[in-house]
């Protein structure tokens, strides 16, 4: 459960991850290993290569991998679509989320089901009990349902709408990409249940990028790295966040 | 069976002996002349007064000049002399399916019209070339005394009717191509809705080009009387040829009243059909008109859906959508006219365009000097999806009454990559994200149509962005 067997494929493992867009080097090789049912936090300073981490990790197209490895379950994610590593099981929470208008959020949620979990899944009653649970969860009324893919969402509503997609559509990876900047400590709150739910006990593993250690009071991380000008300079236990947070990273550098 | 059976009762005029071969076809020369028009006239043994209608408009379109706006390179480009203006399949009109001949039914059959008739419609016409091959209406309308016939039949049964309104919203001089309608019209919609009368399940009419290099020139006029209202809808395709067909309709609608007169189109015509169509209506007191205007395929479309809001407090709405893929040019919009006081009028227009196909909105609102507080809104959105696609707008306002309230709002924009990449992350391919993107954008129009057509429309543009990843 803990995933202290060092014998078992990792959940994730990503080894001297080297990523460039337009000629720009970001990622300067990044280990990372979660196994199943851990929680790993990587936090760092604006730019230093914590979102392309997790969009190279998701397939954005942008950003072009020129050495090391992406394996989830020991399978390379990347020689797949984006859409194929959701199939695979993972999750991205955007820090941006994307409006869609005319793209209604039931709607939205049910073909995304199907696409990831398959057809079943998102059929008939057992759907919609399980969109009612998570909507309980997270705080999400019903009305939602019929509005507009992050269409006028406020802030905390996009960030709340990441984390009702993350309880849906049950990855094996969740990427949490500032899922908590902006949010106040109730909507921090709300976001740490929803990953809780959605990892712990479930065999899932998820990857949690942020700014600060609040969110990690809430979300107790196995793991938290550093990274710094697109290395992870610096690995360790839970209390490394609160380090970083009294201390800052200047002696990291 | 049965209920085939009960329909040939219910009409009561069922025709034996079609079963027959008699399959017999009348085509037209290629070409256009006087001859040409009384021949068409003395064919459908019409009255004087239509044959004389018809000459006076076809000596107005060889008369009046090609229009110097839109696309008038392709304009030009249209061969008149390469037209068959005239072409029938069969023999008559049906009213039952099994009577239509083999190879026209198939292909209704396989654009799904009989069984969409059975599932949720008041009445069906359906049109092949230049005639109606199929005709039905539902028992309990037709005892409400509800017409819907088509058109030469309509000329045939109810010569005042068809006299009183025909040519009084589109008048014979009122363009080039109307003219060529009111010259060498064949079939179309007849339809007159009577006092109080409410049609619940719109009526459909189907148009179906099949022949090569040809012209097919319906002709639709519907009323609806006071405190009545109606749903009708059309669709229609044609195969796709190398050479270009035209079509050229004309649509009156006469809303008297506190009437409803809901007309949607869904226009996918193959990409070697010019559609070059004149539709226009005019609102009575507290009546409503709706257009709600799709249009997916054709080379050239030419059409401004037009409201004339005659009457104190009646209401107008355009709701239109426009894709334009390669080769293709949609040139659509609106156009509303307040003469009356406390009326009002919305216009939305969707168009997107694709791999160099162009997408122009094109419309009018104005506001006559004595209609006072009129509500007037425009909102154009345009969609481009790459680079070497178009999009214009050329919007006209003349408000000449101080009291009018006007909205206008345009916009133009791209689908992102950050877009496509959030729904690709959610396990949609990129051709399944670009679709949503794209019917998320018509979803505005797509909510006004029948569920059925609105499912059809995402298939159909779900198939348009089949291929778009470059």
């Amino acid at each position: 459960m803990s995933g202290v067997d060092d014998s078992r494929t990792p959940l994730l493992k990503v080894s001297n991850l080297h990523a460039e867009t337009g000629g720009v080097q970001i990622l300067k090789g990044v280990d990372i290993s979660i196994n199943q049912g851990e929680i790993h936090a990587i936090m760092g300073r604006n730019g230093s290569g914590k979102t392309t981490t997790a969009n190279v990790i998701m397939g954005h197209p942008d950003f072009e991998v020129s050495q090391g490895k992406v394996e989830l379950e020991g399978e390379n994610l990347l020689a797949l679509e984006p859409w194929e590593r959701a199939r695979e099981g993972v999750f991205l929470s955007f820090q941006y989320p994307q409006s869609i208008p005319g793209l209604q959020v039931g709607n939205f949620l049910r073909k995304s089901v199907a696409s990831v979990r398959g057809e079943e899944a998102a059929k008939g009653a057992d759907f919609r009990k399980s969109l009612e649970e998570a909507m309980e969860t997270i705080s999400i009324p019903r009305s939602f349902l019929s509005r507009y893919v992050n269409d006028g969402f406020s802030g905390g509503e996009k960030k709340r709408f990441e984390i009702l997609q993350l309880l849906l559509l049950k990855p094996k990876l969740a990427i949490l990409d500032e899922t908590d900047s902006g949010l106040d400590i109730d909507g921090i709150k709300t976001v740490a249940t929803g990953v809780n739910e959605a990892v712990r006990g479930t065999g899932s593993g998820a990857l949690i990028i942020t700014h600060y250690s609040r969110i990690l009071e809430h979300v107790k991380p196995d793991k938290v790295h550093v990274l710094i000008n697109g290395k992870i300079v610096k690995s360790g236990g839970p209390g490394l966040a609160n380090e970083l947070e009294d201390h800052g990273y200047e002696g990291l550098e | 069976m049965e209920s085939n059976e009960e329909a040939r009762q219910a009409v009561g005029e069922y025709k034996a002996g079609w079963h027959d071969s008699e399959n017999s076809t009348i085509r037209f020369d290629f070409g256009l002349s006087e001859e040409v028009v009384r021949e068409i006239s003395k064919l459908k043994d019409e009255p004087e007064w239509m044959t004389n209608l018809r000459v006076k408009a076809y000596h107005h379109f060889v008369d009046r000049p090609m229009p110097t706006w839109g696309n008038t390179p392709m304009l030009d480009s249209i061969d008149f002399d390469r037209i068959c203006y005239y072409l029938r399949s069969s023999k008559a009109t049906e009213k039952d399916w099994e009577d239509v001949p083999d190879e026209i039914r198939n292909t209704f059959d396989r654009l799904g019209i009989p069984e969409a008739e059975q599932k949720w419609l008041s009445g069906v016409t359906a049109q092949y070339e230049s005639e109606a091959v199929y005709h039905s209406i539902r028992e309990d309308l037709q005892e409400q005394g509800v017409i819907f016939l088509d058109m030469d039949s309509g000329l045939r049964e109810y010569p005042e009717i068809v006299k009183k309104w025909f040519c009084s919203v589109v008048p014979l001089t009122d363009n080039k191509f109307s003219a060529l309608n009111t010259a060498v019209w064949s079939g179309g919609s007849f339809i007159y809705v009577p006092k109080g009368v409410h049609v619940e399940m719109p009526v459909q009419a189907y148009f179906r080009i099949n022949a090569k290099n040809m012209g097919q020139f319906e002709r639709t006029l519907i009323i609806a009387d006071e405190g009545s209202s109606i749903h009708y809808v059309e669709g229609c395709t044609a195969p796709t040829y190398s050479t270009d067909s035209l079509h050229s309709a004309v649509v009156e609608l006469v809303a008297l009243p506190g009437s409803h007169i809901r007309y949607s189109t869904i226009q996918n015509w193959s990409a070697n059909v010019y559609n070059l169509v004149t539709k226009r209506g005019i609102a009575h007191k507290n009546s409503k008109i709706e257009w709600v205007d799709g249009n997916i395929g054709s080379k050239l479309t030419m059409k401004y859906p037009a409201v004339i809001l005659k009457g104190e407090g009646a209401h107008a709405e355009v709701i239109s959508v426009a894709y334009s893929g390669e080769g293709q040019h949609q040139d659509a919009g609106a156009k509303i006219h307040h003469l009356a006081s406390n009326t009002t009028s919305k216009i939305l227009s969707k168009s997107i365009s694709k791999n160099g196909g162009r997408g122009s909105y094109r419309g009018i609102v104005n506001v006559s000097p004595k209609a006072e507080n009129c509500k007037l809104n425009v909102v154009c959105d345009a969609l481009i999806l790459d680079g070497e696609s178009r999009s214009d707008t050329y919007p006209t306002m003349e408000v000449s009454n101080p009291t009018a309230h006007c909205e206008h709002e345009a916009s133009v924009s791209k689908v992102s990559d950050e877009q496509i990449f959030y729904l690709m992350s959610r396990g949609h391919s990129e051709e399944e994200a670009l679709a949503m993107v794209v019917n998320g954008f018509f979803e505005p129009f797509t909510r006004e149509l029948p569920m059925e057509y609105a499912v059809e429309l995402n298939q159909l543009m779900a198939l348009e962005m089949e291929g778009s990843i470059g």
